[in-house]
């Protein structure tokens, strides 16, 4: 297992390098001059060029790469022109919010999804099924935001359970979780949607599994062959779809927090948008490339944890 | 006979196929003895399987059935209609099954030593360390070398014969009377088939089993069958012990399965394949099934259905034909 972890988290590297390439490059291919956009038209010839000298845009191209990267290396992501701070230490600001709120998503997504497909598995093509396809269905074919005002109107706006703006005390626990519940379970129920779909089909075919077979020859009961043989296998295609939805994450988490009017990474994104904060924005794409290949890397090391012959091969 | 361990009497399974039930397996007869090897022989689609499955109370509930009338007896305790929580005791315990394919009859994301515990866990009660030091015993009594460091390891670190040890020793753990063996050596090479073989015959002769062993391979059957049931289409059409079956076969089957045969001392031109295929359990007529394709049959083979009857020598035929002999 040691040497599994230490081969899939070398392979993260080059990646890694390949998506900051991108992203550098992809700043610099976009039309237009960036001190013109950010400063406007309006702006002196000289301003434009100590903009430019600020962002180090007047050095020869493979200096910039370079300076990026070694940036990178360090930890230094850039500063924001807006605020002046570091991104880091815009990042740091929100990003407890967005991981409380992805964690809670997940939870949501896998201990809802996992038991109904399961479920919905044994009793395939029964009433319990159609309704679990059902659900699963409206739950994916609902965007992120319309179900977020659904959710909103009914349960804050109607029966008052839960604030309709979620802006936390940090320090109360209790009330940090009923702030955090609408938004969860706006993106946990659409996880739970694409989990519940994903654990059915893939314990059909479990089910089909000669081994399936043997555990019920072995007479240990259906439950644990439920849960043991054939839901461990199972698993696999779960794994993909969760560490699949952490990329998908950007995008609900944007629409999640505008909606709910919660702070986080994606309106930190959307404020760097529409204040031109042209480094931040570079800044953050750089973070979720990051976030995105160590994603991909914790699923396949999840993967390795279930099924044993991906470790040794 | 000596002491009987498994009979099953009047065994008839159907599935349903385009919204009609067809019987896979029709009307079987068997008796199994303790420390006696009867070996099903027949082509794919015989129904071998299919009766293997019934005794074990695995046959897909969402298609397929027991009919009415089978009767599967355990020594003295009925098996046919016990529900599934009871039959699990049973299976596993008292009946145990090994499979074709040891390659995917495993959990490939189990260790081998859990796999052979869980089921001594389940019937025997024990503890996991004292089910896992069983497990170990019983790996050991199967040969598997150096048992104790492999029983971490997962089912694809082992080789094929040695996957089918382990089927055995989960099979054998907790010492049933019988052994259900569908097939368990045609997925290995011939001389790791031998080694399983004599395996389950020594097992046999230690634990006194009543062994149900399936094989298309009449080379295998010669090995270690003491008596041999001859299965066409659902039905048994001959049963004998195994040295008169290979003497002097009587069902005209029986006779086309020996002649297309193999064999050392004849030449390969003399191999004379049986012409056409096992009918569909959807297309059987009211005759004998194997009509179509035999060489002997008469206008009655073709409307009537013959019976399994005995015959004076202890062996029974199901053939208008040749059931007239002593």
């Amino acid at each position: 297992m040691g040497e599994f972890l230490l081969r899939r988290v070398a392979l993260a590297v080059p990646t890694l390098l390949l998506a900051m390439t991108a992203v550098f490059v992809l700043a610099r291919v976009v039309p237009g001059d960036p001190a013109l956009v950010i400063l406007g038209d309006q702006a002196s010839l000289e301003a434009l060029a100590a903009l430019r000298e600020r962002l180090g845009l007047d050095r020869p191209i493979l200096q910039q790469y370079l300076d990026f990267l070694l940036g990178i290396l360090r930890g230094d992501l850039g500063r924001s022109l807006v605020t002046g701070k570091s991104v880091w230490a815009e990042v740091l600001a929100v990003i407890p919010y967005t991981i409380e709120l992805t964690l809670a998503a997940i939870v949501i997504g896998v201990v809802l999804g996992v038991p109904l497909g399961v479920y919905a598995a044994v009793h395939r093509n029964a009433l319990p099924d159609t309704l679990t396809r059902l659900f699963s269905l409206a739950g994916l074919s609902f965007p992120a935001f319309v179900s977020a005002i659904l959710l909103l109107l009914a349960f804050a706006i109607e029966l008052r359970w839960f604030p309709v703006i979620s802006a936390p005390k940090v320090d109360d626990p209790l009330d940090r979780l009923r702030h955090l519940a609408l938004p969860a379970f706006n993106i946990g129920l659409i996880m739970t949607a694409y989990v519940t779909r994903v654990t059915r089909s893939s314990m059909l075919n479990v089910l089909g599994e000669d081994y399936v077979r043997t555990a019920r020859a072995k007479g240990i009961g259906m439950r644990a062959v439920l849960w043991r043989h054939a839901l461990r296998n199972a698993l696999i295609p779960v794994a993909t779809v969760v560490g699949l939805y952490l990329g998908t994450l950007i995008g609900n988490s944007v629409l999640t927090e505008i909606v709910f009017n919660r702070p986080g990474l994606g309106k930190l994104i959307l404020g760097a948008l529409n204040q031109r904060d042209y480094t931040l924005l570079q800044g953050l794409m750089v973070f979720f490339a990051g976030f995105i290949v160590l994603a991909n890397a914790a699923t396949d090391i999840a993967y390795g944890i279930i099924d044993p012959r991906v470790r040794y091969k | 006979m000596t002491e009987v361990v498994l009979e099953v009497r009047d065994l008839t399974v159907e599935f349903r196929s385009g919204g009609a039930w067809h019987a896979a397996v029709r009307g079987v007869d068997l008796a199994i003895a303790r420390n006696e090897t009867l070996a099903i022989v027949g082509e794919s689609g015989s129904g071998k399987s299919v009766t293997a499955l019934a005794v074990m109370g695995l046959v897909p509930p969402h298609n397929g059935r027991i009919a009415p009338g089978s009767s599967i007896r355990l020594e003295d305790r009925e098996l046919v209609g016990l529900s599934e929580r009871s039959m699990d005791k049973v299976r596993g315990d008292r009946v145990a099954m090994i499979f074709q394919e040891p390659m995917t009859a495993l959990n490939p994301t189990m260790t081998v030593g859990e796999q052979v515990a869980e089921s001594v866990r389940a019937h025997r009660g024990l503890a996991p360390a004292a089910a896992w030091k069983e497990a170990e015993r019983v790996l050991d009594l199967v040969k598997v070398p150096s048992a104790r460091r492999r029983m971490t390891d997962y089912p694809h670190q082992f080789s094929g014969g040695m996957r089918q040890r382990v089927m055995i020793a989960m099979a054998l753990a907790c010492q049933p009377e019988v052994l259900l063996a569908d097939e368990p050596t045609t997925a290995l090479d011939v001389t790791i088939q031998a080694q399983v073989l004599s395996l389950i015959e020594d097992l046999k002769r230690e634990y006194g089993l009543g062994v149900l062993f399936i094989t298309h391979n009449l080379g295998v059957v010669a090995l270690i069958a003491d008596r041999v049931a001859v299965m066409y289409a659902g039905e048994i059409v001959e049963t004998a012990r195994a040295e008169d079956l290979f003497h002097e076969p009587r069902h005209p089957y029986t006779e086309a399965l020996l002649s297309s045969m193999p064999r050392v001392d004849r030449d390969i031109g003399e191999l004379q394949p049986i012409q056409g295929n096992v009918p569909s359990i959807r297309d059987i007529g009211p005759g004998c099934a194997f009509a179509p394709r035999c060489a002997l049959a008469q206008e009655r083979c073709r409307s009537e259905r013959p019976s399994l009857a005995a015959t004076a020598d202890g062996r029974a035929l199901r053939c208008w034909v040749r059931g007239s002999l002593p």
